[in-house]
């Protein structure tokens, strides 16, 4: 059973490090994204002139392939785990900003003027009203977005020994070994799968107000995520 | 009091919401602007709590230019209901009555307190305290939009078409719960409504307002009715206006006959003397008073009386306890034309003829000419 786990001395981890090196570089990216998103996200909103350009620039950037983007930070940030998470980071954007958009523009119109005819300022406003109201559409990105980080980590072999289960996979290709290349590939499936499942109770867990089986549909439809 | 001065509202398109309006809107009760969509209503209410800031003219709140004190502590001061209610989805029923005390700083449980106790003043189950909004029928959340703007006891409450949203039944139900509500606490409410016929029944004062923004009048219900300014208003009102102009007139005038009325167990000498009463039919009441139906008094006077042959008495009217317009309408639907009054329990106190009730008409009508006054009476 142990021979199932055991690493080869090269990869510099044990599988349980390479599953939180991968962890790492997969959500930390997605909780700056979402640092990143919420204040773009509410000038947008303020301003709708803006939000046209600024989806527009968030899929230009989603389209950069990730080579492309280690190439040009290989001169700053160097063979590390930054080099793959800024990325990441840019990436998860695509999802993010649109979502916290839609999520903030969906609370009534009548909630918000009740809210502000009770007195309540724009910064109370923001983050007592619209901020919650949004929660179940925001919550909706993160998990498209998480899924599409973990699956996405593995590229990071390219720069050497920042690809975490990529690199676990690599190994098992070149020095014909099946075992790594399936422990790799399920692994990933596994990890993106329990990650959605604690999003989704997380889910649950802050919108008590939610009428249930309704949020389903909330999710929003991301093909290129595949592609990668 | 809130009065309005030459206050106008122009957007930077050029479109005028409101032209030069000016209101006086009394204490301690209900104000009514009404009118058709565009006409500026809810621009007007919402000028009142600065939603909405005026380009020219002013608002004086107790003689005190509402431009004077910050925004939200003004709005704070003003209870605001809305249509759909507008409630706080993610927050319980308790915690969305509770906002404007917790923003004033009252402390969770006392705010909490306050919320259980306007639950209870508007007519809601306490067993609902925990409950989301989404779990609520319309009309509760609407109750909790009342109860909400209730909750920090402001002197003003604003209200905009805050139960056109909700199905006849629930309508009329909230429409009664509000009366009852303002008798006890007697607020200053601006009441927008594009619906005539909730501006009549709720409003103390009226102010019917016509596309641009214009007043077109500013009167109490009846007197609108009475003497619509215009034919704009006159045709708002619409074409039944004489018909419901008469739920401003008490039925306690009326000439009641209680020659017609015989007991089930009368004998055939009483019922000829009913019959001797001048109605061309006689209503028959069981042993407790209660009115059975009509009969003819040569078939009632051939023998024991036979209530299954009877014609229906149709829906009988409280005596002085409703409105001419009740009378009248019993009477148009009787199917002898005379209408039957009771009292309080149910029991006959008269019959009264359309010819009668037409004379009283007349009469109200010309009373009122000279007396200039009418209590308004349940419709």
């Amino acid at each position: 059973m142990n021979d199932l786990f055991d690493m080869p001395s090269y990869l510099e981890h044990s599988f349980l490090g390479l599953v939180g090196l991968h962890l790492r570089e997969a959500l930390v990216p997605v909780l700056a994204g979402l640092v990143l998103a919420l204040p773009l996200a509410q000038l947008c909103v303020r301003f709708r002139w803006l939000y046209p350009p600024v989806l527009w620039v968030t899929t230009v950037l989603y389209a950069i392939p990730s080579l492309a983007f280690f190439v040009v930070l290989i001169d700053y940030t160097g063979l590390s785990e930054l080099t793959v998470m800024i990325p990441l980071a840019v990436y998860s954007l695509v999802v993010l900003v649109p979502a916290i958009v839609d999520g903030v523009r969906s609370v009534p119109q009548e909630t918000l003027a009740a809210a502000t005819a009770m007195g309540l300022g724009p910064v109370r406003r923001y983050l007592q009203v619209q901020l919650p109201i949004a929660a179940p559409a925001i919550l909706a990105g993160l998990r498209v977005a998480a899924v599409s980080s973990i699956s996405l980590v593995s590229v990071g072999m390219l720069i050497g020994n920042e690809g975490a289960l990529g690199n676990m996979l690599d190994a098992g290709l070149k020095y014909n070994q099946p075992r790594l290349v399936w422990l790799s590939v399920i692994s990933t499936a596994v990890l993106a799968i329990l990650v959605d499942a604690l999003l989704i109770v997380l889910r649950v867990w802050v919108t008590p107000w939610m009428p249930r089986g309704a949020g389903r549909g909330t999710r929003p439809v991301l093909a290129k995520g595949a592609a990668r | 009091m809130i009065r309005i001065d030459s206050v106008t509202k122009r957007y930077p398109d050029g479109t005028v919401a409101v032209d030069r309006l000016s209101l006086e809107i009394p204490d301690r009760s209900i104000t009514v602007l009404v009118g058709p969509s565009g006409c500026g209503k809810t621009t007007t209410l919402r000028m009142i709590n600065r939603m909405v800031e005026p380009s020219e003219g002013t608002i004086l709140l107790d003689g005190v230019d509402i431009q004077q004190q910050p925004v939200n502590t003004l709005r704070r001061s003003m209870g605001y209901v809305i249509q759909n209610a507008g409630l706080f989805q993610h927050r319980t029923i308790l915690d969305n009555i509770a906002t404007v005390p917790r923003l004033l700083g009252w402390g969770k449980e006392k705010s909490r307190a306050r919320a259980r106790e306007l639950m209870e003043r508007v007519g809601l189950d306490g067993s609902l305290a925990k409950r989301y909004p989404y779990q609520l029928s319309g009309g509760q959340q609407q109750r909790v939009g009342v109860a909400r703007a209730l909750a920090a006891d402001p002197p003003v409450l604003l209200m905009d078409e805050p139960f056109s949203a909700v199905d006849p039944v629930v309508r009329k139900g909230l429409q009664d719960e509000l009366l009852r509500i303002q008798e006890e606490l007697g607020k200053t409410i601006v009441f927008v409504t594009h619906d005539i016929d909730e501006a009549v029944k709720l409003g103390t004062m009226v102010a019917v307002m016509r596309t641009g923004g214009h007043l077109a009048q500013f009167a109490p219900p009846a007197e609108l009715l009475t003497d619509p300014a215009d034919a704009f208003v006159e045709d708002f009102l619409g074409a039944d206006r004489g018909i419901r102009r008469l739920s401003f007139f008490s039925s306690a005038g009326l000439d009641l006959l209680i020659g017609p009325i015989v007991a089930v167990d009368a004998s055939a000498e009483q019922i000829a003397a009913a019959g001797r009463a001048g109605a061309p039919y006689l209503l028959v009441v069981d042993t407790d008073g209660r009115p059975v139906g009509w009969g003819d008094p040569a078939e009632l006077a051939a023998g024991a009386i036979d209530t299954d042959g009877l014609l229906s008495h149709g829906r009988p009217f409280t005596a002085g306890g409703d409105s001419l317009r009740a009378a009248l309408d019993c009477a148009v639907l009787s199917p002898t034309g005379w209408a039957v009054a009771v009292d309080g329990e149910g029991r006959a106190t008269g019959v009264v003829s359309q010819t009668s009730i037409g004379e009283a008409i007349r009469g109200a009508h010309a009373g009122r000419a000279t007396a200039g006054t009418a209590q308004k009476v349940a419709p």
